[in-house]
């Protein structure tokens, strides 16, 4: 058995590697003891990352390319995904949830992120939603939507960007008019992750005043009358899943599909998006983790100046910062999903801390191991690539980083 | 029919994991190492709880012997479907020295002790590739084995095991009780689904010792050196046919 792995060893370091064993390695669950990722998790916690870390390696990984390159929308794995619990991780158990904590679903993602980044992210706003309805749904709307969006019998998307809202989202246009007993739906949203291929939108809408306050949220279902969409958009990254506008023409629907009271609706998507935050960091958590492996393979493998890199003290230094930069973003991120599950009233603001912080790092170790691998580095062949195209993202959505600091300054000059 | 089943799972080190040979040339490096479930036990779990879920046995139980952290093996097993775990705690000088002879005895006295029907075993563990629990503890119990299983059916009362071996496939009828080795093909051990992980949570696991048991665990074997293989060194190329045949004799290959 020694031999075996020596073997393995000898085939990783010699130069006449083929490409598909690099671009296999990440697949092999990342050994390096520094930045194990399940160091300080409780014994049932390293369960549930060692099931997502063997989903990632055997059921995603396998075929993350091919979902990039040909858009895939990959209903079949998170289908499977959703049979092991991961549909609606924080869901309660009533409706068909897991009912684990913010810290086991941090953990969940970061290891699914290490077998596809954008089918990971999805899973994650699909899931957002689900624990949205579960929390500020009625039983009858939870007991309608919640058991099919645990099993991913349906899918759900988050609609609260418009064409002229982003950042300043409470500015919102698309109106929804009281007619009897139903709303009549008017505006479009953009950017929305899954629009037009899924079934359940939790559409943030304007019932009442200019501002947050006349915000309210309804679950639309697809198939409504005057529910459309846009054009499937061309992406740098988050390619296995289609971004569409949602376009509302004299839509109509039922008030009994409003999640809590009118002018609730934007404290509902501000409390959807603090998790929010916590999955997107951890996703690009799981990136930088592969990625971090990936680089450091090829630095054993690859020769030049008649040495492999790994002997080149600069890359040996870049390759430490690298780790060191991953694993304080780790601790980062848990810790914020400890406070949110916890209920700390700093939750928001480390939320925004982390969401800020992980993200920008990830990227940025994403990229470096992309610089490290040279050349090699920018073809499809190679994993590396496909991590930083789908992480670049993570900067922009669920709140752009500038937006995070608007957040955390205004806890920091509020208190003064 | 048989009610109960022993599964015996064992923690081994991962089997990504680059091994290094520890510096006195005792053994290999396992400190701080990641270690999981023996692939083949995972193997032999799967097919214990697919016995269960036909309803053709009633209870599984999963059994390993070690230190305090094979409790993380056997909650995996309890995950995936086990009822309850024995652990047999064996630590120090004694596991570094545990093997085949000792685990089998360990494996009959449990199998006496739980009146089981049946004893699922990997076929061999990754880190020693001994290949001999499962043949040792059939023998101790006097029970018919069918070791290598790639299929296993119940017929009438007896088990048809269909065995890979160097020649093919052959298929052999067994009574119970009966000791079988898991093989590769045998199935593909499921998932735990996060709500099995939890409901492992509150599975027992019951401390045995082997003293207990009436074990003696001392070893007969003594580990003399552990080596890396040899590196593979670079070839020759040669001229004529004849060179090759003189390179061939020296190194007394012909």
């Amino acid at each position: 058995m020694a031999a075996r792995a020596l073997a393995r060893g000898v085939r990783l370091c010699s130069s006449s590697i083929g490409r598909s064993l690099i671009f296999n390695s990440v697949q092999k669950r990342g050994i390096a003891a520094c930045i194990d990722p399940s160091i300080g998790l409780s014994d049932e916690q390293k369960e549930f990352q060692k099931l997502a870390f063997d989903f990632a390696a055997n059921e995603m990984a396998p075929h993350m390319a091919e979902w990039d390159q040909k858009e895939r929308f990959p209903v079949k794995a998170m289908r499977k995904a959703a049979q092991l619990g991961f549909g609606g991780i924080y869901v309660s158990p009533e409706v068909g949830g897991s009912g684990l904590s913010r810290l086991d679903t941090s953990i969940i993602f970061e290891a699914l992120s290490t077998g596809c980044v954008s089918t990971t992210a999805y899973m994650s706003i699909h899931n957002m939603c689900a624990w949205m309805i579960d929390t500020f749904g009625n039983t009858e709307q939870r007991e309608q939507f919640c058991p099919d969006l645990c099993s991913m019998q349906k899918f759900a998307s988050y609609c609260l960007t418009e064409p002229s809202s982003g950042s300043d989202a409470a500015s919102l246009l698309t109106t929804a008019k009281l007619d009897d007993d139903h709303y009549v739906l008017n505006g479009s949203k953009a950017f929305i992750s899954g629009g037009g291929d899924t079934d359940v939108y939790v559409v943030m809408c304007r019932t009442g005043e200019k501002g947050p306050k006349g915000i309210s949220c309804l679950v639309v279902e697809k198939g409504t009358p005057g529910l459309s969409f846009g054009k499937k958009e061309k992406k740098v990254g988050w390619n296995s899943q289609p971004t569409r506008a949602v376009i509302f023409e004299d839509c109509a629907v039922p008030v009994s599909n409003r999640l809590g009271a009118e002018g609730q609706g934007f404290s509902i998507a501000m409390k959807g998006l603090n998790g929010g935050r916590i999955n997107i960091a951890s996703c690009s958590l799981g990136a930088a983790h592969a990625s971090v492996l990936l680089a450091r393979d090829h630095m054993c493998v690859r020769k030049q100046f008649g040495e492999t890199l790994a002997s080149s003290q600069f890359l040996q230094f870049k390759l430490a910062e690298m780790a060191t930069k991953l694993v304080a973003s780790r601790l980062l991120v848990r810790q914020a999903a400890v406070a949110l599950q916890d209920g700390r009233p700093d939750a928001v603001s480390l939320c925004s801390m982390a969401k800020l912080f992980v993200t920008d790092e990830c990227f940025s170790i994403c990229n470096q191991a992309l610089q490290i691998h040279g050349g090699y580095g920018y073809l499809k062949d190679y994993a590396v690539q496909q991590y930083v195209r789908d992480v670049r993202v993570h900067q922009i959505l669920e709140g752009t980083n500038e937006v995070m600091r608007m957040i955390i300054a205004r806890s920091l000059l509020t208190e003064s | 029919m048989s009610a109960r089943v022993l599964v015996g799972v064992k923690r081994v080190i991962d089997y990504a994991v680059k091994i290094r040979v520890k510096p006195d040339h005792s053994g290999v490096v396992t400190d701080g190492v990641k270690h999981s479930m023996n692939p083949f036990c995972e193997i032999a779990v799967e097919e214990a709880v697919k016995l269960k879920e036909k309803k053709l046995v009633k209870e599984v139980v999963a059994v390993s012997c070690g230190p305090q952290q094979v409790q993380e093996t056997i909650r995996t097993a309890l995950a995936m479907g086990a009822d309850r775990g024995i652990h047999v705690e064996v630590s120090g000088k004694d596991y570094e020295t545990l093997g085949p002879l000792q685990v089998s005895k360990i494996m009959a006295a449990l199998a006496k002790k739980e009146e089981a029907d049946l004893i699922i075993l990997g076929k061999q563990a990754i880190d020693d590739d001994c290949n001999q629990t499962g043949q040792m503890t059939a023998a101790l119990l006097d029970w018919p084995q069918g070791t290598f299983a790639s299929e296993v059916t119940l017929e009438a009362e007896k088990l048809k095991v269909v065995r890979e071996v160097d020649g093919g496939l052959e298929t052999i009828k067994i009574n119970l009780p009966a000791v079988l080795t898991a093989d590769l093909r045998l199935n593909t051990p499921r998932y735990a689904t996060l709500p099995n992980i939890m409901k492992a949570k509150k599975k027992k696991i019951v401390n045995v010792k082997p003293a207990d048991l009436g074990v003696d665990v001392n070893s007969r074997l003594e580990v003399l050196r552990v080596d890396e293989p040899p590196q593979r060194s670079a070839g020759v190329k040669v001229e004529t046919v004849d060179d090759l045949l003189g390179k061939l004799k020296e190194a007394g290959r012909i």
